[in-house]
């Protein structure tokens, strides 16, 4: 029944995709420009979700991975003049390294405790770019040289497909025996540690995939914006939003996070006529599925399925 | 069969265990040894010790001295990942499944090997799932998901779980809590199983009644001491074992019979049912309580005697009626029914452990008026004058037994008209007990104050009590005057 349901919103995903595919022939450039930066947080998402939904790990501080690839990726292309794709793997390897430095004392760490190592690390990375200004930009940030496309339907292709390959492989991940070793421990360690299985070695290897996915989206939108900056790919306030959309799209679902990201950042848009008000209604309804519906909406299309 | 185990080597063997939580040493001195296809029983009221014992086999908690031999190599303080690789297995107590998996994927889960490059379980694992899980008693629930099945499957998952490792030492944690008696049969069953393949046993339990008939040996403990080994019925027997669960000989001290016993009832619980998930806490409990009175609910570990009074408190979720000074409490909060005069004294003390000894009765007599709180601090610290020369001391810095009178005492600074004494005695030396006990004795004497005691104790229930229900299983099965408990319930008690 669970499997079925599984598959079956898999089977949903295809056609979805191909209508998002053939966005560039009926979205504006503006809504293209608009889903482009929800596909990249879209891959945020779902790289805190295996960790929070998974592994049961709160990180506070997603921009920290994010950040660490986005502005790897950028001094290794504004200072030797790499090619992309060597910039966005030295990027994420960036973010795999800082995760394991982060990672290594901080999984000894409870609950809440984990959580805020994770809050302080943004805070230190934010100041390690602003103090190097020279290097790094600081608060104004650092253009990059290079560019994805200056076509806005290319960026929004390559932030698609990227988004899709990520929730393929994050999904098999998550489905597989890995992702129920996963689980296992995120929900009792002690249980998991009793049936053999090291916690901290998964958990480590539950932080290294986040980072890497992270590392590389942050990459990738910095090449798609042309610029990295504290406030785009750092700021406290990124990392919240990517915990709201992976919390209201559904908790344990990776895909759930991916829909929450894009529901979240074109409702933003669309209540855009409010005004200033937008964020605020958007927030305000955040938090009421988040108190109604704690599963999330995936959550509440699986409850339905088995009441049904 | 009982040749092989005189020539069968020990496959575990526990030498000088020893546990210190800061300056308390839960674990003195424990030592066992077990051979292949022998069960072992370890015994001990709340506090005791075994627990602890149990996590240190398990790597659980780090030993501080001693040894835990598996076949020949030390495994004491091994991270637990390691040691369940070496060959123990622990059944835990309370089942936690993932919820979002069926049974049989439950299953597969601990078949799995901790591995991070696999992705895809070997296919050998499907049948061999399916085996453990038709020899558990899983076969017909494969595809179900835990949320849908019965509280006794939910353990059989957990058994299930701790098979497929194919440990050669199964521990398992209070084998028997909260099934029926046809469960505990298809259990003992199981377990009986787990001999006959060879494995060792150790089963950890409150009392030695309930896994006697499986036992082939017993350890008890007390205090985080030894203080029986034998048989079952040799322990049962045993002097210090009877002294610690019932506390010695059983005697009682009525008071005159002063309680009127006309009139309605200070409290009444009426057919009084708790479910703990699938799990059967209490069923059918009705007992009453007069003002004035001095009543007892005795019962050993796990009969359910906190969670009586929990229930009654408004902590948990309950069926059937409180019915306190006339009127039913159903509906009213934890703090309007505290208000309303029932005030617990729970029997993890809950004290401000950072907060010095006056601090705490302050904040128990905050409601009072200044010069009520006063007057009732100078009676409780005449009542406990140990208390007097520690009021600067921090909480927790108090001995278990100064902590206890503590705890009473705050209680009492609420001045409650029904005073709810959780297993006072719990963890503590007989010297305490005594101090404790003439406490009592002068609390009830002098203040006609009504208590509601529960004790696993029952010779520190019985001298203060005017009327004792014993609860077994949930259900009350003995109501009287404590001088007829030695000869109508003395024996069936432990």
């Amino acid at each position: 029944m669970k499997t079925i349901l599984r598959s079956r919103l898999l089977w949903l995903m295809l056609p979805a995709l191909v209508i998002a595919a053939v966005g560039p022939w009926w979205l504006s450039a503006y809504y293209l420009g608009v889903l482009t930066m929800a596909y990249y947080f879209g891959v945020f998402a779902m790289s805190w979700d295996l960790l929070f939904g998974y592994a049961g790990m709160v990180n506070f501080g997603p921009t920290f991975l994010i950040g660490l690839g986005a502005y790897g990726a950028a001094l290794l292309d504004t200072y030797a003049g790499a090619p992309i794709v060597v910039c966005l793997i030295f990027g994420g390897l960036m973010s795999i390294i800082g995760g394991i430095l982060l990672a290594l004392p901080a999984l000894k760490l409870r609950g809440a405790y984990f959580g805020l190592v994770t809050l302080v690390a943004v805070l230190l990375l934010r100041y390690f770019i602003v103090i190097f200004s020279g290097f790094t930009g600081g608060e104004i940030g650092m253009m990059v040289p290079d560019i994805l496309s200056i076509d806005t339907a290319t960026n929004y292709e390559y932030a698609l497909w990227f988004m899709a390959a990520s929730a393929l492989i994050l999904v098999i991940i998550s489905r597989s025996s890995l992702g129920l070793i996963l689980e296992a421990t995120g929900q009792d360690p002690i249980a998991a540690a009793a049936l053999g299985f090291n916690v901290a070695k998964h958990r480590l290897a539950a932080f290294c995939i986040s980072a890497l996915f992270s590392g590389l989206a942050g990459g990738m939108m910095v090449f798609y914006s042309g610029t990295a900056s504290v406030g785009t790919v750092i700021d406290i306030s990124i990392g919240v939003q990517i915990i709201i959309a992976a919390v209201v799209g559904g908790r344990r679902t990776i895909l759930g996070a991916m829909i929450g990201s894009i529901v979240i950042l074109l409702a933003d848009e669309l209540l855009r006529p409010l005004g200033q008000l937008n964020i605020f209604v958007v927030s305000g309804i955040c938090l009421a599925v988040i108190i109604v519906f704690p599963g999330g909406l995936l959550g509440l299309m699986h409850r339905q399925r088995e009441g049904a | 069969m009982e040749g092989s185990h005189v020539m069968a080597k020990n496959v575990l063997e526990v030498e000088h265990l020893q546990k210190r939580f800061g300056g308390l040493v839960a674990v003195k001195d424990i030592g066992f040894t077990l051979k292949a296809g022998e069960i072992l029983g370890l015994i001990g009221p709340n506090g005791s010790g075994k627990s602890t014992v149990m996590k240190m086999v398990m790597g659980i908690e780090k030993p501080n001295a001693g040894r835990v031999v598996l076949d020949g190599t030390d495994i004491a303080g091994w991270p637990t990942a390691k040691i369940a690789h070496q060959g123990i297995g622990l059944v835990f107590q309370h089942s936690r499944p993932l919820h979002r998996q069926t049974v049989l994927e439950n299953i597969k889960l601990a078949l799995l090997p901790d591995s991070l490059l696999r992705l895809v379980a070997d296919p050998s694992h499907d049948e061999r799932a399916r085996a453990i899980a038709d020899r558990v008693g899983l076969g017909g629930v494969l595809d179900r998901l835990p949320s849908t099945l019965p509280f006794a499957d939910l353990r059989r998952i957990e058994m299930a779980k701790a098979l497929a490792r194919e440990p050669k030492v199964v521990l398992v944690d209070e084998p028997f809590a909260g099934l029926t008696p046809r469960e505990v049969a298809d259990f003992s069953a199981l377990i009986h199983g787990f001999r006959e393949e060879g494995r060792a046993v150790l089963l950890v339990d409150h009392n030695v009644k309930s896994v006697a008939a499986l036992v082939d040996r017993a350890l008890a403990m007390y205090l985080g001491e030894e203080i029986a080994s034998g048989t079952a019925e040799e322990v049962t027997r045993n002097e210090t074992v009877r002294k610690v669960y019932m506390g010695g000989e059983i005697a009682a001290h009525p008071r005159p019979d002063l309680v009127q016993t006309s009139g309605s009832p200070l409290m009444q619980v009426k057919d009084l049912s708790v479910r703990y998930g699938k799990a059967q806490a209490l069923e059918g409990v009705t007992l009453d309580v007069r003002e004035g009175e001095f009543v007892s609910v005795v019962g050993l570990n796990g009969a359910g005697k906190s969670t009586l009074f929990n229930a009654i408190s408004g902590l948990l979720p309950k069926s059937g009626e409180v019915v306190w000074d006339g009127a039913p409490t159903t509906g009213r909060s934890v703090a309007q029914i505290a208000r309303g005069g029932i005030v617990q004294c729970p029997e993890t003390r809950e004290l401000f452990g950072y907060m010095s000894v006056r601090e705490n009765l302050d904040l128990g007599g905050a409601h009072l008026e200044e010069a009520e709180r006063t007057a009732q601090l100078e009676s409780l610290l005449e009542l406990f004058p140990r208390l007097r020369d520690r009021a600067k001391q921090a909480a927790n810095t108090l001995s278990g037994g100064e902590q206890q009178m503590l705890a009473i005492a705050r209680a009492l600074m609420m001045k409650p008209r029904l005073l709810i004494l959780d297993e006072p005695t719990l963890g503590l030396a007989p010297v305490i007990l005594d101090q404790l006990s003439q406490a009592l004795h002068r609390l009830r004497d002098t203040t006609g104050i009504t208590v509601l005691l529960g004790e696993q104790n029952v010779t520190f229930a019985l001298p203060h009590s005017d009327r004792i229900y014993v609860l077994q299983h949930g259900h009350i099965v003995w109501e009287g005057k404590p001088d007829a408990f030695g000869a109508e319930m003395g024996d069936q008690y432990l």
